[in-house]
């Protein structure tokens, strides 16, 4: 008994040890983006709470702490709470199998990959939930946009994934890095990386794929009827998201937490700082982007996701196979 | 399409001299101030929160002739006034409605001893509207307040007026 009690105080500890560094991380990527978006178009942004206005994202949870939760009257009260919760739990969970370093990952299970795309997928539902159920007209165009969007560019995503896993020979995220002690994936798979980092965007919903809360015809989409902490939550899953596909495009890519050369002044950093250094490497492109790239047309976006990437990493996946037969590389599994 | 277009298109030639450009732009000077630490130039003109002036001698100069009151486009200015022992004409009532008044300027302009003046104070927002009807007391002490700024504004006004 006080051994099962101690397993569950040491879980615990561990969860939250690799929670709350996320969910600050998430706070600190808010301001990093509005910051990053700024400087780009000659702004300041913002810069008053804390130093640098590093704070600022703490005094934007704290106002939304303090706002009335508005349930509109006509909704479907069950579901309309349960969706932010949903979105939110979903963007966390992942986590837990992103190995941060060679010796720390919350749980090393031997399908890592998978669970990793089965939890994303599921995030679409979130989404779904909280447009039904407001029972009003923006919420529910934005929630059937979004749907439709994430579903098609995960197909994408997953046949990004077999690529990787053709050349590891395993769906072990740390087996994942230790394959790329020779030569990070990136290299080799480049096309696949843009397109994994283009899918990213439409996964989401970052601009230029932001149609489901295009503000200029959808108010703020699924978000419309959500206020105070409802819609802080439904933002700092979506922040939570962008930072694991971050993750989990610096694992699957740029080798995650390996130094980029195996040398001793760069080995001596640990690998979580690595890790760390590829995530804001592709955050702050992702925040770059979204400040460059006007948004896209809803069938441009449908047809760049059937007719243009689907096709493009099928055939991507064949010429990878086939080399890997023809030159007898296939990973010994 | 052309050839050209095609490699573009494929090659993400457009996105990636977007991103370069993007990248110049971030480290460029900002074009924006930090408002609540600095702030922009205004110019002498400026229309501003209103102040009724006094002479140097601490005799106020209005001389209640309601030119601003009947001028005013907003009817934001309620003038009342009397006879003084010494023959003088002076308001005893000097409202504005600082919620009607569209600070077109018109006031200012009208008057002929340059009483009543648009400082270059536009930091006067408030939690109630009752503070924003402002009273003769009000303005006067506006005007005390600012009588520097007026002068040197109305100083540096006059050769376009």
């Amino acid at each position: 008994m006080l051994d099962y009690i101690n397993i569950i105080f040491l879980e615990t500890y561990k969860i939250l040890f690799l929670l709350i560094p996320v969910l600050v991380a998430v706070a600190m990527i808010v301001w990093l983006d509005r910051r990053v978006w700024a400087f780009v178009q000659k702004r300041r942004g913002p810069n008053v709470v804390g130093p640098f206005g590093l704070l600022q994202s703490l005094a934007d949870a704290l106002k939304y702490l303090f706002k009335e939760i508005i349930i509109p009257s006509t909704s479907n009260k069950v579901i309309f709470i349960l969706a932010p919760i949903i979105t939110m739990t979903l963007a966390l969970i992942s986590w837990a199998v992103i190995p941060i370093s060679d010796t720390y990952v919350l749980a090393d299970i031997n399908v890592g990959i998978l669970y990793l795309f089965a939890v994303s997928s599921l995030g679409v539902y979130g989404i779904i939930m909280g447009g039904w159920a407001s029972n009003s007209k923006y919420p529910f165009l934005g929630a059937i946009r979004s749907a439709a969007q994430m579903v098609s560019y995960e197909v994408s995503i997953g046949v990004i994934i077999i690529n990787v896993l053709l050349c590891v020979g395993s769906l072990n995220l740390s087996d994942i890095v230790i394959a790329q002690k020779k030569i990070w994936f990136v290299i080799p798979l480049f096309p696949m990386f843009v397109i994994f980092f283009i899918s990213a965007l439409a996964e989401t919903n970052r601009p230029p794929f932001d149609l489901p809360e295009a503000e200029a015809e959808l108010v703020a989409g699924y978000q419309t009827e959500y206020s105070g902490m409802m819609y802080a939550m439904f933002w700092l899953g979506e922040y939570a998201n962008i930072l694991l596909m971050c993750a989990m495009g610096s694992i699957l890519f740029l080798g995650g937490w390996l130094s980029p050369i195996n040398i001793y002044p760069f080995t001596i950093i640990p690998g979580a700082i690595w890790l760390i250094f590829k995530i804001l490497f592709l955050f702050i492109l992702f925040a770059l982007v979204k400040a460059i790239v006007p948004r896209y047309r809803y069938d441009q976006l449908m047809r760049l996701g059937w007719k243009i990437f689907l096709p493009l990493s099928l055939t991507w996946v064949v010429f990878t196979s086939s080399y890997l037969i023809y030159f007898d590389k296939l990973p010994n599994i | 399409m052309k050839i050209s277009r095609i490699l573009k298109t494929i090659f993400l030639l457009d996105f990636l001299s977007g991103l370069i450009l993007a990248i110049k732009e971030f480290f460029k000077s900002k074009k924006t101030i930090n408002y609540p630490f600095e702030k922009g130039k205004i110019s002498p003109r400026f229309r501003g929160e209103h102040a009724l002036r006094r002479y140097p001698n601490g005799e106020e100069r209005c001389i209640a002739c309601k030119l601003c009151e009947a001028v005013c486009p907003a009817q934001a200015i309620t003038i009342e006034s009397t006879e003084r022992e010494d023959g003088s004409r002076k308001t005893t009532r000097y409202d504005i409605d600082m919620m009607k008044c569209i600070y077109c300027g018109l006031c200012e302009e009208s008057c002929p001893v340059d009483a009543i003046v648009q400082g270059p104070n536009f930091e006067f927002s408030t939690e109630t509207r009752e503070e924003l009807y402002y009273n003769k007391e009000r303005l006067l002490d506006n005007g005390d307040r600012w009588e520097n700024v007026l002068a040197a504004n109305i100083k540096a006004d006059k050769p376009y007026r």
